[in-house]
C-alpha cells in the first residue's frame, strides 16, 4: 500500500498556485492595438474621403434593392447548386458506369473554367443560337435569356460541380460498416443513401457549404456583366454618375458584411443540429451561455 | 432436395483478387441449430458468414438458405443472377450482428430498432415502436430507448444491434464476433442474451473466440482454417478431443 503521509492537511483541498505569467501576450496585444487605432484613425480622417455621403447611401432604396438582388441571386444560385451537386455526386459514385463518366464529364468541365467567362457565355448565348427549344416550339433566346436566368445558369452550373465534390466527400466519410449494416437489414440502395448515408455526411458536408455560401454572396457580384441589378453593380453605377467611389465601395462592403455575418450564425446552428448523436452533451450556445451568466448573476451565484 | 436445412453449402468458393479466401466450405445447418465457427484470424470464417447474406458474391459452389439460392435463381441448368430487390428482400429475414456493433449514430436505441420495420417491412410506426420497446426490454435496455449509441457502452451498444437484428423477425442469425470488441467485463452481457436466443430456438451461426459460449451453448462447432473446415463434430467432442493437428494446436493456444 502507499503510504499516506500523516500530516497532510492539504489532502483533497483544490490547488491554489500562482499561475505562469505570459508577458509577451501583452505586449503584442499593446502592438496590434496601436496598428489597428492608427489605421482606422488614417481611414476615418482622409481628408477627401466624405462619410455623409456614405451614410446617405447606405439605406437608400436603391442600395437595399441592390442587397435583395443579391440574396435572390446566392439562394437561388446555391439552391440549383446544392441539388445539381447532390445528383451529380450520388452519380459519380453510382455503379452504372454511364452516370459515372457523365457526372465525372460535367465536373471536369464546369469546373475547368472560369465562372466569368461562364456567365459571359451564357448572357451572349442569343449570339449563336437566335432561337432555342423542340422542334416545332422554337423561342427566341433573347426573350430567355434574361439577366436573371444568364446569371444563375452561370452562378448554379459551376457550384454544382463544386458541391458535387462537397457531398462526394461527405458521402464518402461515413463508415463503410454503416452501408453494411443497412444492407444486412435488407435497404435498398436509395433508402440507405437517404436515411443512413446523408445524414451522417452532412457533417462533413455542411462547413465547406457553408463556405461556399458565403463565397457565393461575393461571386454574384460577376452577375453584373449580364446586367443583373445587384449590390456591386448597384454600387458602382450610382458612382460611375457621382464620382465618390471609395465611398459607394465602403457602402457595398458593408452590406456584404452584414451578410456573411449572418450565414455565419445559421451555420453554427445547422452545424450543431446534425452533430446531435456524435457528441454526449452539445455545448451551450453562445446564446445560451449569456443568459446562464446572466441569471447565475442575478441570483448572486458564481457564473463559470 | 434441400428444404429441411436452414442453411447449406456445397464447395462454396470466394477469392479477393488472388486471395483464395474460401476454397471449398460444405456445411449444414438444421433449423434450431446453434453452429459456432473457430479459427485463426484469415481463415476465412467471417467471409463465409457474409457470403450467407449475400455481403459477400461466391465464386464457386452453392449456397442455400431455407431451400433457396444465395444471390441467384435456377432455371434448368442456367442461373440468373437476383435484381437488387429481391437480394435485400432475402437480406430483410436474416440478422446480422458486427463485430464492431454499425449502430447508426444519428439515431437513438428506438430508432435503431424501427428503423428497418418501417423502411424495409413497410410497418406501421405505432407497431414497430411497441415491437421496439418489448425488444430492447428483452436485451435489458428498457431505460435506454432514447439514448443515442454513443452514450452506451460497448455491451449495451451489441444489445440494442441484436434488438435491430431481431425487430425484422429474421428466421436465421448470424454473429461475427459479436464480443470481441468488448471490454473483458461487458462480455458477459451480450453472450447471456445470445444464450436466450439459443433457448427460444433461434437458428444460430456465430463466429466467435469465446470457448465457453462455444461449448456450453453451441449444438456443433466448427475449426476453419486456411478457408476450408479443417473439423466438425459437437463441441464437446471437437474441444476435449480434437482429431487434426492444427485444431489441437489452435486449441491449445485459445484454451
Amino acid at each position: 500500500m502507499a503510504e499516506v503521509s500523516a500530516d497532510a492537511p492539504t489532502r483533497g483541498e483544490a490547488i491554489r498556485a500562482i499561475p505562469v505569467r505570459h508577458p509577451w501576450r501583452w505586449v503584442a496585444a499593446v502592438l496590434v492595438l496601436a496598428f489597428v487605432a492608427s489605421a482606422v484613425y488614417t481611414v476615418a480622417t482622409a481628408p477627401n474621403l466624405r462619410w455623409e455621403i456614405v451614410q446617405h447611401y447606405l439605406f437608400q432604396h436603391r442600395v437595399l434593392l441592390g442587397v435583395g438582388g443579391t440574396i435572390e441571386l446566392t439562394v437561388l444560385a446555391m439552391l440549383i447548386g446544392i441539388a445539381l451537386g447532390a445528383l451529380m455526386a450520388v452519380m459519380r459514385l453510382s455503379s452504372n458506369p454511364v452516370m459515372s463518366a457523365v457526372s465525372w464529364f460535367y465536373i471536369w468541365f464546369f469546373r475547368g473554367t472560369p465562372v466569368l467567362v461562364q456567365l459571359f457565355f451564357w448572357w451572349n448565348l442569343p449570339l449563336i443560337l437566335p432561337t432555342i427549344g423542340l422542334p416545332g416550339h422554337q423561342t427566341e433566346t433573347v426573350k430567355l435569356i434574361t439577366p436573371l436566368a444568364a446569371a444563375l445558369l452561370g452562378l448554379g452550373l459551376n457550384e454544382g460541380a463544386y458541391m458535387a465534390e462537397i457531398v462526394r466527400a461527405g458521402i464518402i466519410s461515413v463508415d463503410p460498416g454503416q452501408t453494411e449494416a443497412a444492407m444486412a437489414l435488407g435497404m435498398q440502395r436509395s433508402v440507405i443513401l437517404q436515411r443512413i448515408v446523408l445524414p451522417q455526411a452532412m457533417r462533413v458536408i455542411i462547413p465547406p457549404t457553408g463556405n461556399e455560401t458565403i463565397s457565393m454572396l461575393k461571386t454574384s457580384s460577376l452577375a453584373f456583366i449580364a446586367q443583373f441589378p445587384e449590390l456591386f453593380r448597384v454600387t458602382t453605377e450610382i458612382a460611375a454618375f457621382n464620382f465618390r467611389i471609395v465611398e459607394l465601395l465602403i457602402v457595398g462592403s458593408f452590406w456584404y458584411l452584414v451578410c456573411t455575418s449572418i450565414l455565419t450564425v445559421g451555420q453554427y446552428y445547422l452545424e450543431r443540429y446534425f452533430a446531435r448523436g456524435s457528441q454526449r452533451d452539445l455545448p451551450l450556445t453562445p446564446w445560451q451561455r449569456l443568459r446562464r451568466n446572466a441569471f447565475a448573476f442575478h441570483s448572486g451565484a458564481v457564473p463559470r | 432436395m434441400t428444404a429441411a436445412q436452414m442453411v447449406k453449402a456445397e464447395a462454396v468458393h470466394k477469392s479477393f483478387g488472388r486471395l483464395e479466401v474460401l476454397r471449398g466450405i460444405d456445411v449444414e445447418v438444421e433449423p434450431r441449430e446453434v453452429m459456432c465457427i473457430i479459427g485463426p484470424s484469415g481463415s476465412g470464417k467471417s467471409t463465409f458468414l457474409r457470403c450467407i447474406n449475400h455481403l459477400e458474391k461466391i465464386d464457386a459452389g452453392r449456397l442455400w438458405v431455407d431451400g433457396e439460392l444465395v444471390g441467384y435463381r435456377q432455371q434448368g441448368d442456367r442461373l440468373f443472377e437476383l435484381p437488387d430487390r429481391e437480394v435485400c428482400k432475402k437480406r430483410s429475414e436474416i440478422g446480422m450482428v458486427f463485430q464492431r456493433f454499425n449502430l447508426f449514430p444519428h439515431m437513438t436505441a428506438l430508432e435503431n430498432v424501427i428503423e428497418a420495420p418501417i423502411r424495409v417491412k413497410g410497418d406501421a410506426k405505432d407497431a414497430s415502436v411497441s415491437r421496439a420497446r418489448q425488444l430492447l426490454e428483452r436485451v435489458g435496455l428498457a431505460e435506454k430507448i432514447h439514448a443515442y449509441p454513443n452514450q452506451l457502452s460497448g455491451g449495451q451498444q451489441q444489445r440494442v444491434a441484436i434488438a435491430r437484428a431481431l425487430a425484422m423477425q429474421p428466421k436465421l442469425m448470424l454473429f461475427d464476433e459479436p464480443t470481441s470488441a468488448l471490454d473483458p467485463e461487458l462480455v458477459g452481457e451480450v453472450l447471456d442474451v445470445m444464450r436466450g436466443l439459443a433457448k427460444d430456438g433461434m437458428t444460430m451461426i456465430v463466429v466467435t473466440h469465446e470457448m465457453g459460449f462455444a461449448r456450453e451453448v453451441g449444438d456443433s462447432l466448427v475449426f476453419m482454417d486456411g478457408g476450408v473446415i479443417v473439423e466438425k463434430g459437437k463441441p464437446r467432442d471437437v474441444i476435449a478431443n480434437p482429431q487434426h493437428e492444427r485444431t489441437k494446436s489452435f486449441l491449445s493456444k485459445v484454451l
